[in-house]
């Protein structure tokens, strides 16, 4: 007897689970296979050393990144400074108001900056911040890597705001809020999550820059004690070791990246730890 | 929310860490510039960090060509680069630029053959190789000089840098010298255009590339290959003698190289019978006129104690240290930096 | 601010309480719109800096440059076509494989997954999205290419190698490992934007497809993923953007080879690339001045390329309504 309509649909629903599964576990295979290889081979590095102490000279036992670790942070802080608010107000713009015309422009002109490579980026504010101020600067890099969140976390934050029903919108309208009101505490706040997503997207994307701050934040074997002089950042310091010739710098590299990956794990747990309790959606 | 106050807390500290290191006042002197002796100048950075604890020095390798548009630039304190600068650059500069060469190291030819044999080559077959006319391991060329090793019929697979490269003018600069053909059809340069083979970036690019494809040739820092335990050539220098490439080997190159006043030389295939011809200097770059006196001070005392203690510690990270006779032509010139 | 808003049913607001609530939409509005107006602004900054960076070789080189195939940095001859053919290439390898897997990963972790098994996976992929490109390169070319050379392109080129694609001799680093470690890095983003746009479409379209008596695959296909569809194209021109752009992972197993050849295990050459690696150590300023036009160049390839998924974008996916 030929299978019936509902036997087909069965058929194709099962189908369609496994080669979804295989490709979740096939886009997986090659990152888990390189984060193991960056855990092998980094695990040995990563002691109270690695955070406490400074880069020591090849041949030199005990040396760290400590400042590179700090650097990061500093360099994020900044970067999260300048791309958020202008990100996520520009996404806003583009969902909430604007016409069709002008936001078609500025949304492919997003679409365009976020294809510039980071070494363009680089250039540019190297020719803007460190050429006007005669030296490289923590606020250089900073304002690079921010400059690079910007239409990333614009774009996210759109495409997320566009998802939330417009029955919402109406309804908050309806008893009577002002727009900007019902954007920001309605609107926002439910899309809250996904742009957070973008936001830590947009986060770790720049965390592992390299190119851009070989111009702006220049890297520092010492401690930064003014966001004027050069900083020292992981992807800098991982770079430098990872080029050289001495093994024991490669495995300070293959540390530094795991540490990398470890600090931006737990910059988007706490942050989504942060903001679940209040926000989260039944469903999901 | 408890959350919140110990983010507070992270904050907090982060800041505090941060302001407190600002009590120390530290003058801080920043170079940049080539890769190649970043392992060495580092070192010498730090301990002379132990010998006048005022002061620190911050040297990033951001490439030779970084290294002079940003002395160029005056954006750093001083530079660093593995060729010399060129006149129109240094017509460029506010000021006269001093070349100080201060180590000196080697390229030498790595493969990937079974077994791993130790082969010799002279300059023309090694041009040939890079210009792709000799393309398999057994051609007779390569036989006749390694008499003792039975070579594959394998191809040969070039690979060269992609990134420009203090390493890669050294390389073509030997090409160069010994072979017109090299010289007009290719040239010198930190970046050239390569007649055959793969781009590798960084030496770790190319030391990549010979090592997952058998048969593949290519070149890389002395001091490369033997961290990474690379099997490399003897080369025949000038003098008509294989030479294998060590300290000594470009110490004796350094020791018979032309050098004139300015410092700005090449020390490829010299003249003496040890010398291995693959070799070249680095140098730091300095304004003889320093902007800041107290900068000036500091920069001038770190060169004499560079010049002087600093070279003992260079073999120790395979660097060649300059010969006597040039340390103190270096010494005399570094006495005109005025500040 | 009068806190009238919620009471406005009984009695109307006086006319300060009016004037001042415009206000507040108005300047809430400007805000907005001076933000998103910056990308107008970098987009002129960038076109600004590179087109003066850039002068001497516009001038030197002319239409030339677009169409030469030599890059010979003694002789300061420049062309920027194989860069230009390397980039298309390796992209377009990039996106063939990229996208398709990443969306149904983004499917199968909002839909189809067990929820014990979705969160990790989501970190997982998540952080994976700050790993350094030269920690991937240093990975690929140690590690990933090998392995190409000695299973996969010679299992391709036995059940492939009937089309030039396919053809040629095999040394690892070639265009075709260029896009596949381009793949690797865009899949994170690519994934993690389209889980976010599924998990947003609201739970009215599944349930009403439930109720129709959907599987769950018809749920999936016909509720979420036509709902989504304009916001999953965004993720894909995302993960466009970023395969584009990338540079260190790419430059080390791509073979840095400037030339244009139709197989796909030959080696190859992006302009990002190209960009990277001669940068630093240009001297001269007609070397300088060609790499910045590479970026000129680069920024022209991502107009047209965007120009030409919005194209697409109208062509198929039509009337779809998403407010």
């Amino acid at each position: 007897m030929a299978p019936t309509n509902h036997q087909w649909r069965k058929l194709k629903n099962l189908l369609v689970q496994s080669v979804t599964c295989a490709c979740a576990l096939l886009v997986i295979a090659p990152l888990a296979l390189v984060f193991f290889h960056l855990a092998r081979s980094g695990v040995g590095s990563v002691n109270l050393d690695f955070f406490t102490h400074l880069p020591k000279p090849v041949g030199e036992v005990g040396g760290g990144m400590a400042n590179a670790i700090v650097g990061t942070f500093v360099l994020l802080g900044v970067a999260a400074l300048i791309g958020v608010p202008v990100g996520v107000l520009g996404g806003v713009f583009l969902s909430e108001y604007g016409s069709s015309k002008l936001n078609w422009w500025i949304r492919f002109a997003a679409d365009i900056l976020n294809g510039v490579p980071s070494i363009i980026w680089g250039i540019v504010v190297y020719a803007l911040v460190v050429m006007p101020m005669k030296t490289f600067s923590a606020w250089a890099g900073g304002t690079v890597l921010g400059l690079i969140m910007i239409p990333l976390i614009m774009r996210t934050t759109e495409e997320v705001l566009l998802l939330v029903p417009n029955g919402y919108r109406e309804a908050a309208l309806a008893l009577g809020i002002t727009q900007w009101r019902m954007i920001v505490q309605i609107v926002v706040r439910t899309a809250l999550k996904g742009i957070i997503t973008g936001i830590l997207l947009a986060l770790a994307r720049v965390s592992g820059e390299t190119a851009p701050l070989l111009f702006t934040a220049f890297g520092n074997r010492f401690w930064n004690h003014n966001l004027s002089d050069p900083i020292a950042t992981l992807p800098l310091q991982i770079f430098s070791y990872a080029i050289s010739p001495y093994d024991e710098w490669h495995r300070q590299a293959w540390a530094g990246a795991l540490v990398l990956l470890l600090l931006i794990t737990a910059i988007n747990v706490s942050v989504r730890l942060l903001t679940r309790d209040r926000f989260s959606r039944h469903g999901h | 929310m408890k959350w919140r106050s110990i983010l507070n807390a992270l904050m907090g500290s982060l800041v505090a860490m941060i302001v407190t290191g600002k009590a120390s006042a530290q003058m801080l002197i920043n170079g940049a510039g080539a890769t190649f002796p970043y392992p060495i100048y580092s070192k010498w950075f730090d301990e002379y960090a132990k010998v006048d604890p005022s002061v620190r020095f911050n040297y990033q390798s951001i490439g030779s060509g970084g290294g002079q548009k940003q002395i160029l630039a005056q954006t750093v304190d001083f530079g660093a680069s593995d060729g010399p600068m060129s006149d129109e650059n240094l017509a460029k500069a506010p000021g006269k630029i001093l070349h100080l060469p201060t180590v000196a190291g080697a390229d030498v030819l790595t493969y990937n053959l079974p077994a791993s044999p130790k082969l010799k080559f002279d300059g023309a077959t090694i041009v040939d190789i890079f210009m792709g006319k000799i393309t398999k391991w057994n051609d007779p060329k390569i036989q006749v000089q390694n008499p003792g090793e039975k070579l594959p019929n394998m191809d040969i697979v070039v690979a060269h840098r992609s990134d420009g490269s203090g390493t890669t003018y050294i390389w073509v600069d030997y090409l160069s010298s010994v072979s017109r053909e090299w010289e007009t059809k290719v040239g010198r340069g930190t970046s050239v255009q390569w007649p055959v083979g793969l781009g590798g970036k960084g030496n770790e690019g190319v030391a990549g590339q010979v090592k997952q494809l058998p048969g593949t040739v290519g070149y890389v820092e002395l001091a490369y290959a033997k961290q990474n335990k690379l099997p490399y050539a003897d080369v025949k220098n000038a003098a008509g003698k294989y030479i294998a490439p060590s300290i000594e080997s470009i110490t004796e190159a350094l020791a018979a190289a032309k050098i004139p006043d300015d410092f700005r030389f090449s020390m490829v295939s010299p003249p003496g019978e040890k010398a291995y011809p693959i070799a070249g200097a680095t140098w730091l770059l300095v304004y003889e006129q320093q902007k800041d006196a107290g900068k000036g001070k500091k920069l001038v005392e770190f060169l004499n104690w560079a010049i002087t203690q600093g070279e003992g510690m260079t073999s120790a990270l395979d660097y060649a240290p300059l010969p006597e006779t040039v340390q103190k032509r270096v010494f005399e010139r570094i006495k005109t930096i005025k500040y | 601010m009068t806190e009238s808003s919620l009471s406005v049913g009984s009695h109307a607001l006086s006319a300060k309480a009016l004037a001042e609530r415009r206000l507040g939409d108005r300047a809430f509005k400007w805000l907005t719109l001076l933000m998103a107006l910056s990308v107008f602004v970098l987009i002129v900054l960038i076109g600004i800096e590179l087109w003066l960076g850039s002068h001497l070789a516009i001038q030197k080189f002319g239409a030339r440059f677009l169409t030469s195939s030599e890059w010979d940095p003694v002789k300061e001859r420049f062309g920027a076509l194989p860069f230009i053919f390397g980039t298309l290439v390796s992209s377009g390898v990039a996106l063939f494989i990229a996208v398709p897997l990443s969306i149904a990963s983004a499917v199968f972790l909002t839909e189809l997954a067990p929820p014990w098994l979705r969160q990790p996976l989501i970190i997982f992929i998540e952080l994976l999205a700050a790993l350094p490109s030269v920690i991937l390169g240093l990975w690929g070319i140690f590690v990933m290419v090998p392995w190409l050379r000695e299973y996969l392109f010679p299992c391709l080129k036995s059940a492939l190698g009937f089309l030039p694609l396919f053809q040629g001799p095999i040394y690892g680093v070639s265009v075709l490992a260029g896009g596949i470690i381009i793949a690797i890095m865009i899949v994170p983003i690519i994934t993690s934007v389209s889980r976010e746009i599924l998990r947003s479409v609201p739970g009215l379209q599944r349930e009403a497809a439930y109720a129709l008596g959907a599987t769950r695959w018809e749920v999936t296909r016909i509720a979420v993923l036509s709902y989504a569809r304009k916001g999953l194209f965004g993720a894909v021109i995302l993960g466009l953007g970023r395969a584009l752009g990338e540079t260190m992972a790419v430059t080390m197993v791509i073979g840095n080879r400037p030339e244009i050849a139709a197989s796909l295990f030959a080696p190859g050459y992006t302009l990002a690339s190209v960009v990277a690696n001669e940068f630093t150590e240009a001297t001269t300023d007609i070397y300088l001045h060609s790499l910045f036009e590479i970026g000129l160049v680069l920024l022209g390839v991502t107009i047209g390329v965007n120009a030409l998924a919005q194209v697409l974008l109208k062509t198929f996916a039509g009337p779809i309504v998403t407010r």
